[in-house]
């Protein structure tokens, strides 16, 4: 009476063989699925972008970067939009990320894990979903009329950056989470200060998220055009801000901070509901390029990444 | 056969070590605590200074109660091992001399942990966690070097003590890693990256960081159970070279590491400590039935 004897079903060899073949032939099945679902979204992107860049190709000149907007489709330029958007970007830039990567240490490194950290938390997390029409309008009354800074270069950096921080806290808080306990403690047990542990480790070692969480969001925020129109954006400007650079002592100027803009999505929307089908040309051109702008940020964060993945493997 | 030889080289290191201890009578006559542990009459009541006497100490997570109304002596320049099965609180014993519980929140400590030869209580509610942390050192259980330049690495105790001199930092960084066995297979390296190092060399890497700063008391938290066997075999010599300059307390799992590298070992078991003596003793005519037990593998 050996337990041999009474081999039950799922010992049959020739059976688990079929069963086998069978899981393998799902295996194969997803990765199908999986690659074709891929390729769609793929290829959906690159017919937008080759129909872009077919559409807009009579417009790519030195000149359509160096014109300002015209009447005159042919000479309509994105000078005033793209030096407004690399301006709003440089506000958003120095605001969102001391803010946001303050915040993420805070709440990573020094807060107690209670019920108000927790709220705080889950509100980050939120923000993050808010539509951004309301950061506009947000923005419109907050900054606009109560601070006082108008329709500002200033005032849109500030919303956009208000944007964004909720993808700068998260991406923040997930790079300094991937620094090992290992680390801190052995910081810890030669006897650093949790200021210390941060700035000379936890910091240093998250660099490369906290710099790929910034691009994320700053990609995010320049195709961003809702807030933007809130809070005034003027979509026909004829004129640069004041030069951040001047020949004069101290040779910078902030004066900018409070000049009328133009963003690219602005200048986009513009020319796109324009009757003349002659601008569809240039807002193809714009969108193509704001496109371009976007990759290679994300491209910038991906080689950062790899860099920073590179030096420390933990 | 082997413990007696294990024992015979255990009394030779002794009677080196109550030579030192005469001449260091006007030290110890100065009212400093001594250990006398030996209850056998066969045996010569053997007196060493103690450089930290823990007293009744108890530690809570929360509620839970990890661990109970414990005693020891920690000799002075001396090994200590802590044994016993997985969870019986060794590494939150060991963990109790450098406040790493401080670290976590809800912890609580009772009793005492008095250093000597300042009466300095470590776990004391008035004291620095940092303070104890910079006189006490750890090696960890996982080599775990910073992402910096094996230099770096070294320095980084020396930079946090606010040490700013070149020449100085570079004396000491060569010191440490001396001690640590790992000079001569470094010095031409000391720009790279750590974690280029192999794992027995993080390891001593990680002992030279910690012996940079001079600690007074040096805690090894299983420090080879991430490593192979020769690279094991180095970091236990070592510790053993490391008893003429600093007092050591190691937590193993592994009995035979305990057997070969202390001079003093306690088992604990479920948060408790069973038994306390000389390892000669210990590992040969234990006192206690769960001892013996434990020692000889019936359980653990």
């Amino acid at each position: 009476m050996s337990a041999v004897d009474i081999a039950p079903a799922y010992r049959d060899n020739a059976k688990l063989r079929r069963g086998l073949s069978r899981r393998k032939l799902l295996d194969r099945v997803f990765v199908v699925v999986g690659m074709s679902v891929m390729l769609i979204c793929l290829a959906v992107l690159a017919v937008l972008f080759v129909d872009l860049v077919r559409d807009g190709s009579a417009r790519f000149s030195w000149n359509f970067f160096m014109n300002f907007a015209s009447r005159k489709a042919e000479i309509a330029g994105i000078l005033a939009a793209w030096v407004g958007t690399s301006l709003i970007m440089l506000v958003t830039a120095t605001c969102a990320v001391p803010v946001g990567v303050a915040a993420a240490i805070y709440l990573e490194e020094y807060a107690p894990k209670n019920w108000f950290t927790a709220i705080i938390e889950i509100n980050v997390t939120n923000l993050a979903g808010v539509p951004s029409i309301v950061y506009g309008l947000l923005a419109l009354g907050l900054f606009v009329y109560q601070f006082n800074l108008g329709q500002s270069i200033a005032a849109a950096g500030l919303t956009l950056a208000l944007l964004i921080l909720p993808i700068v806290i998260v991406a923040t808080r997930e790079a300094i989470r991937s620094v090992p306990k290992s680390i801190r403690e052995a910081a810890y047990g030669l006897g650093a200060t949790r200021w210390e542990v941060t700035k000379d480790h936890v910091l240093p070692y998250s660099t490369g998220g906290v710099l790929t969480g910034m691009i994320l969001g700053l990609s995010r925020a320049i195709g961003e055009t809702a807030p933007i129109i809130t809070i005034g954006a003027l979509s026909f400007i004829a004129f640069l801000p004041e030069s951040p650079v001047t020949s004069e002592f101290p040779f910078v100027s902030f004066k900018w901070l409070s000049d009328p803009f133009t963003a690219m999505p602005i200048q986009m929307f513009n020319w796109v509901s324009r009757p003349d089908q002659a601008f569809q040309a240039n807002a193809a051109a714009a969108g193509a390029i704001l496109l371009c702008m976007t990759l290679m940020m994300n491209g910038v964060a991906i080689w950062i990444r790899f860099r920073f993945r590179k030096k420390i493997n933990w | 056969m082997q413990t007696s030889e294990a024992s015979d080289k255990v009394s030779a290191r002794r009677s080196q070590e109550t030579s030192l201890q005469n001449d260091n009578k006007a030290a110890a006559a100065s009212g400093t605590p001594r250990i006398s542990i030996a209850v056998d009459d066969t045996r010569q009541v053997r007196a060493l200074n103690v450089k930290a006497a823990v007293d009744n100490l108890s530690f809570y997570y929360g509620q839970h109660r990890a661990l109970k109304n414990l005693t020891i002596p920690i000799a002075d320049k001396q090994v200590t091992a802590l044994i016993g099965p997985s969870g019986c609180g060794k590494s939150t014993f060991l963990r109790c001399f450098n406040r790493m519980h401080d670290l976590q929140p809800d912890t609580r400590y009772e009793g005492s942990i008095t250093l000597h030869p300042d009466n300095l209580n470590l776990v004391g509610p008035g004291v620095d966690p940092i303070e104890v942390r910079m006189r006490i050192g750890m090696v960890f259980q996982k080599p775990n070097p910073f992402p910096k330049s094996i230099f770096e690495n070294v320095a980084y105790g020396l930079r946090l003590r606010g040490v700013r001199n070149r020449a100085t930092l570079a004396e000491e960084v060569e010191k440490a890693l001396r001690g640590a066995a790992l000079w001569d297979e470094v010095k031409d390296r000391l720009p790279d990256s750590a974690l280029a190092l192999s794992g027995g060399q993080m390891q001593r890497l990680c002992i030279a960081r910690a012996l940079a700063t001079t600690p007074e008391i040096l805690l090894f938290d299983e420090p080879t159970s991430a490593l192979d066997p020769i690279a094991t075999a180095k970091i236990e010599e070592l510790i053993s070279t490391l008893r003429d300059q600093v007092t050591v307390l190691i937590v193993t799992h592994n009995m035979q590491q305990a057997a070969r590298v202390s001079d003093y070992t306690a088992f604990m078991y479920l948060g408790e400590l069973i038994e306390f003596d000389e390892a000669a003793k210990i590992f040969t005519n234990p006192s206690k039935k769960a001892t013996e037990d434990y020692i000889t593998g019936r359980y653990g």
